[in-house]
């Protein structure tokens, strides 16, 4: 398939789910179990690569800080630069790895064992309860994740710094809220929504459009991964030209 | 008669691959039309053109009374419903149970009781025999139950027209016997229209009110099971032995 050939199909794609989104009849029980699927199931990984995110980068600053006798902004520093940048964007590749291949395949099989067109030909829509529901799904447990995950991260951050010195748990997080304002919150709160937009359409996407038999569960479940990282980049680098615009 | 489904000049190929090139066909209410041909002629691509999965190249398509090609999918879905499709791989939805399954045709019926949908899908299994399974997921079941339970769950809607792929391919001779029957049995009972596609000629034999033969993209033979297997044909009759 062609370049400009495909885009059209995934503009054409988003748009319908646009559409479908407002339509009844809402797939409530089916958005619930992927929401659990989805979000709980991807905590584990989400809060191991948090807490090791947040120790390792309060000791890879602390020699930075120290050689400027800077060492108490060591929690002021950490947390904005995870809050702001590395949290979600770190936690949205992670998302893009697990979910995103975890859809792109299973609805690429789906589509060989002919389950989609089963559903079509009883008279359901298959897109409103496979893709609208697993869309929005990783639309609303990406921001979630994230937040759980940029919390364990300054937890890792607050055992860093206590392993040389002392900080107590009170003042550690006081200095993190002191040095975040709402403009390093708000805007990397609202940009992993569309992470997980992404993610997650591009996955149905590449897996709903699959052909090529077995074959083609690989390979949608490869590309849904490759392009859900990549649009995570483009999506952050446009956050930032906005948010620099506005603050 | 009342023709509930009516295929007429339809072409379809893919690429270079002429599948079906000229194919006319009537089906009546309450007939078991059986189609033979050999593998690849395209059997189960007429039977996807006939509920809109595969759009023709050319040639019209009529669902009682009404032509496909022009409906909007709502419209559309309102007739799929009416006609139930067995696929060749069975197609079970795999991260759902049986029990899943079976309910997964029945839920946009208005809101019925916990017990009449538990009835109806009990009744769908026992008609295929496996009512014990019915908390397995399809990943725990052989090729033939797999089959099976496919089966009962496109009966479970009582459609008007029934589009059978391979019902009995991977089947003991016995569970065959009585698939067959099971497909009697529902033209009986309902006056369903039925479509049976099979390379089972003792399936054929016993459902089929009239059976057409497929080749080269063409309807080449008409007629009933009998006059069929006495063809003068040679390539026609060696399908009966
Ligand atoms: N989606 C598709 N894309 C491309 N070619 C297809 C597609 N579906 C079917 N074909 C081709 O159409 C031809 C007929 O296929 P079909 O599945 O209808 O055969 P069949 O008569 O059902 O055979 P069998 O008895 O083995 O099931 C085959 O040559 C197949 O390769
Ligand atoms: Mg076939």
């Amino acid at each position: 398939m062609g370049f400009f050939e495909e885009v059209t199909l995934l503009t054409k794609f988003t748009f319908r789910f646009f559409r479908e989104l407002f339509k009844p009849r809402y797939e409530f029980n089916e958005f619930v179990r992927q929401s659990y699927l989805i979000g709980y199931k991807s905590f584990p990984l989400v809060a191991i690569t948090g807490l090791i995110l947040g120790l390792v980068m309060t000791i890879q600053s602390r020699p930075t800080l120290a050689e400027f006798g800077a060492v108490s902004w060591l929690p002021a520093m950490v947390s904005v630069s995870i809050v702001r940048e590395l949290g979600p964007t770190i936690f949205a590749l992670i998302f893009a790895g697990k979910v995103g291949s975890g859809i792109g395949a299973e609805l690429a099989s789906m589509k060989v064992t002919e389950q989609i067109d089963a559903m079509e030909v009883s008279g359901m829509n298959p897109y409103k309860y496979i893709v609208v529901t697993r869309v929005l799904a990783t639309t609303l447990m990406l921001p979630l994740l994230v937040i759980l995950g940029d919390a364990i991260s300054l937890y890792g951050a607050y055992i860093a710094v206590n392993l040389k010195g002392s900080v107590s748990f009170h003042l550690f997080f006081l200095q993190v809220f002191k040095s975040l304002d709402f403009s390093d919150v708000f805007p990397a709160f609202i940009k992993t929504f569309f992470f997980g937009f992404a993610i997650g359409l591009i996955s149905c996407f590449k897996g709903y459009n699959s052909t090529n038999g077995t074959e083609g569960v690989g390979v949608a479940a490869n590309t849904s991964v490759v392009l859900g990282s990549l649009s995570v980049f483009i999506i952050d680098m446009i956050a930032v030209q906005i948010t620099s615009m506005l603050y | 008669m009342e023709t509930v489904a009516e295929i007429t000049h339809l072409r379809k190929s893919f690429g270079t691959n002429h599948v079906l090139n000229d194919i006319n066909l009537k089906i009546n209410k309450g007939e078991n039309l059986v189609v033979l041909g050999k593998s690849g002629s395209g059997k189960s691509v007429l039977i996807k053109c006939l509920v809109g999965l595969i759009e023709p190249d050319e040639g019209e398509i009529f669902l009682f009374g009404e032509n496909i090609a022009g409906l909007k999918t709502g419209k559309l879905n309102i007739l799929r419903k009416k006609v139930g499709f067995l696929f060749q791989s069975a197609a079970l939805y795999d991260s759902m149970s049986v029990r899943e399954n079976l309910e997964f045709p029945l839920r946009d019926l208005k809101a019925k009781p916990r017990e009449e949908t538990d009835a109806l899908v009990i009744e769908a299994l026992q008609n295929v025999g496996l009512e014990s399974a019915i908390d397995k997921m399809p990943s725990e079941l052989s090729g033939g139950m797999r089959k099976r339970v496919g089966l009962a769950r496109t009966l479970i809607l009582k459609p008007e027209i029934i589009l059978y792929d391979e019902p009995t391919t991977g089947l003991d001779p016995i569970t065959s016997r009585e698939i067959s029957q099971l497909i009697l049995n529902m033209q009986k009972k309902y006056n369903t229209a039925s479509i049976i596609i099979t390379h089972d000629i003792e399936c054929a034999r016993i459902t089929a009110n009239r059976v057409i033969i497929i080749k080269e993209g063409i309807v080449l033979a008409e007629g009933t099971f009998k006059e069929i297997s006495e063809s003068k044909d040679e390539w026609i009759r060696s399908f009966f032995n």
